[in-house]
């Protein structure tokens, strides 16, 4: 298998064909998670993780499973997967495991990965679909990053908890500036999500339905 | 004006197509079929048209408003105490920098998509362009008045494909984006009223809530009716007075502009309402008369102004009665029972808006199935 292919699969999902904003999967924790930084970037690795794990284990015993029980399987393994990466981030970053609370274990139910895994794994070989898993996890967090990024620039004045906005200029401290409590709501990254998809299209003509 | 008209027909061909600024063709035509009435004639379809284009439709409904923007002017300055003429232009300056701030960001906006879309430029934003400021508190920073307008004529308007094609009412977008955005300026005891020191205004330490709060709280207000029917009470800046609304809502109802069904719907749709809360009575705020709720807050505004835009209403007659009756109906049911947001007009309208095309699909299907029912019947 040549390399060209390969990358194929790593860099598609990042644009032409993004999990999030072309397949429009995995929008419910796109909203949940992304008031943020911190969180969403550990939970598009998470997802980054499981997803490519997932497609390895399933490509690697794709020829032995009767196509009949196939999803019971692909639970088993994606549910192993993320109880360990669960079991991880309380270890390790407790914190941010506490914010993102049931989320984690919801990425059993991540369209993205069941996709995948339904798509891609269970017809393609281990290597491939464990690169393909990767970049549909990059994909996704790629979507997650830049929304939580105008979300907690803009309705916190922060960045990853650090203060970008400068103190002084907030109405509180005599300036003009207030946060702006729309982009902590949800709706505000369904829109912000939108606005991805309308510069993304704009830019790519082959995905605009006529 | 033949000097004017030969100016335009010079400047013609510099914007027509082929032209060295044809790509602001779209700009060129607005100003043109503003000054003068466009000479085009129809090429196919209807021939008959009526002579109230849109731009007509527009002006009628800002000259509409005018009663209330002049005497909101007036009250800016009554409530921090001044009188007289000295009230109506302290008010008239405060606003006119807001009004400037709307007009200037959402005609921008505007303009750049009908170049980009090679469209026409189309009126709609005049008349939304004077209700954004008339329905934010007067000491709404401008800035927010411009994020509110981008917002609202962006994804209010544009993303839908541009007027007459948005389900929002544009200018109810922008409060809400505001309204939620910066609940702090848009809400509280400050706000309505003006903080500039000039002509002797007494700003320091003016404050006082709206009827709509004081009426939440505890079920009464420190305000007249009569003040409160003629304007003289803390609120958005063109809400306040019902009489000056109910001169809007005449000349709109003369001219045929507005639709009488929405506005009578939405007004027995509150009385309605209320009615059903004075028989529940639950609270001291359900206890209040059902009439009250019209000359508070938004809701005469909504009514006349806001529910009867005829792009985002329904458009069939019994939609229009159904449509007004629920608008109305809502916004007394969240002001009673939400004391989060004392305006429920706003959020009532937008909900309605929102099912507005729903109401005209069944409308449309009931009579189909009804004239259906008729024809197997002849047979």
């Amino acid at each position: 298998m040549s390399s060209v292919k390969n990358l194929k699969y790593l860099t598609g999902p990042l644009n032409a064909n993004n999990p999030v904003i072309v397949q429009i999967l995995g929008i419910c924790s796109a909203l949940a998670v992304t008031v943020k930084l911190k969180p969403a970037i550990v939970m598009g690795l998470s997802v980054m993780v499981v997803t490519a794990f997932a497609n390895l284990v399933m490509s690697l015993l794709r020829k032995g499973i009767p196509s009949r029980i196939r999803i019971i399987v692909q639970l088993v393994v994606i549910a192993a997967l993320v109880i360990l990466v669960d079991q991880f981030l309380k270890a390790y970053v407790y914190d941010v495991s506490k914010q993102l609370s049931v989320y984690v274990g919801l990425i059993i139910t991540n369209c993205i990965i069941m996709g995948r895994v339904e798509a891609f794994a269970l017809g393609n070989k281990p290597w491939a679909s464990f690169l393909d898993g990767i970049g549909n996890g990059l994909g996704y967090a790629s979507i997650l990053v830049t929304v939580a990024f105008f979300r907690e620039l803009f309705g916190s004045g922060q960045l990853l908890g650090f203060q970008i906005i400068p103190e002084s200029w907030y109405a509180a401290d005599g300036g003009f500036y207030y946060n702006n409590g729309l982009m902590l709501f949800p709706p505000m990254a369904l829109i912000l999500v939108g606005c991805i998809i309308w510069i993304h299209r704009s830019y790519n003509k082959d995905l605009q339905e006529k | 004006m033949s000097g004017l008209r030969k100016l335009v027909d010079k400047m013609k061909p510099t914007f027509s197509e082929g032209g060295k600024l044809s790509f602001l063709g779209s700009t060129f035509d607005a100003f043109e079929t503003f000054l003068f009435v466009p000479d085009t004639t129809t090429s196919k379809g209807a021939h008959i048209r009526d002579c109230n284009d849109m731009k007509r439709v527009m002006i009628t409904v800002v000259i509409a408003l005018l009663p209330a923007f002049l005497f909101g002017c007036y009250n800016t300055g009554h409530l921090v105490g001044l009188a007289g003429w000295t009230a109506f232009f302290y008010g008239l300056v405060r606003v006119l920098p807001m009004v400037a701030t709307s007009y200037i960001v959402g005609l921008a906006i505007e303009f750049g998509f009908a170049q980009v879309r090679k469209h026409e430029v189309n009126e709609g934003f005049l008349v939304t362009g004077l209700l954004i400021p008339m329905i934010m508190p007067v000491s709404t920073p401008l800035w927010m008045v411009a994020l509110g307008t981008a917002f609202a004529v962006v994804f209010g308007k544009e993303v839908f494909g541009g007027t007459g094609m948005n389900v929002f009412n544009p200018a109810l977008v922008a409060r809400a984006f505001v309204f939620f955005a910066y609940t702090p300026s848009m809400s509280g005891e400050k706000v309505w009223f003006s903080d500039w020191t000039m002509m002797g205004a007494q700003v320091d330490g003016v404050s006082g809530a709206t009827a709509l709060e004081q009426l939440g709280n505890t079920g009464a207000m420190t305000f007249s009716n009569l003040d409160a029917f003629l304007g003289f009470i803390p609120g958005s800046f063109g809400e306040t007075s019902t009489l000056a609304i109910l001169i809007g809502a005449a000349i709109l109802l003369f001219t045929g502009i507005a639709s009488w069904r929405t506005m009578l719907s939405v007004v027995v749709g509150g009385l309605a309402m209320g009615a059903v809360f004075n028989l529940v009575g639950a609270t001291p705020y359900m206890q209040i008369p059902a009439w009250q709720h019209l000359l508070v807050g938004g809701f005469a505004f909504g009514a006349v102004f806001m529910a009867t835009d005829p792009v985002t209403s329904a458009q069939t007659n019994v939609g229009k009665y159904v449509y007004g009756f629920m608008t109305g109906a809502i916004a007394i049911m969240i002001r009673v029972i939400n004391p989060a947001y004392p305006e429920g007009m706003m959020l009532s309208i937008l909900f309605m808006n929102a099912l507005a095309p729903l109401i005209d699909y069944c409308v449309v299907e009931a009579n189909i199935r009804r004239r259906n029912k008729r024809v197997k019947l002849v047979k």
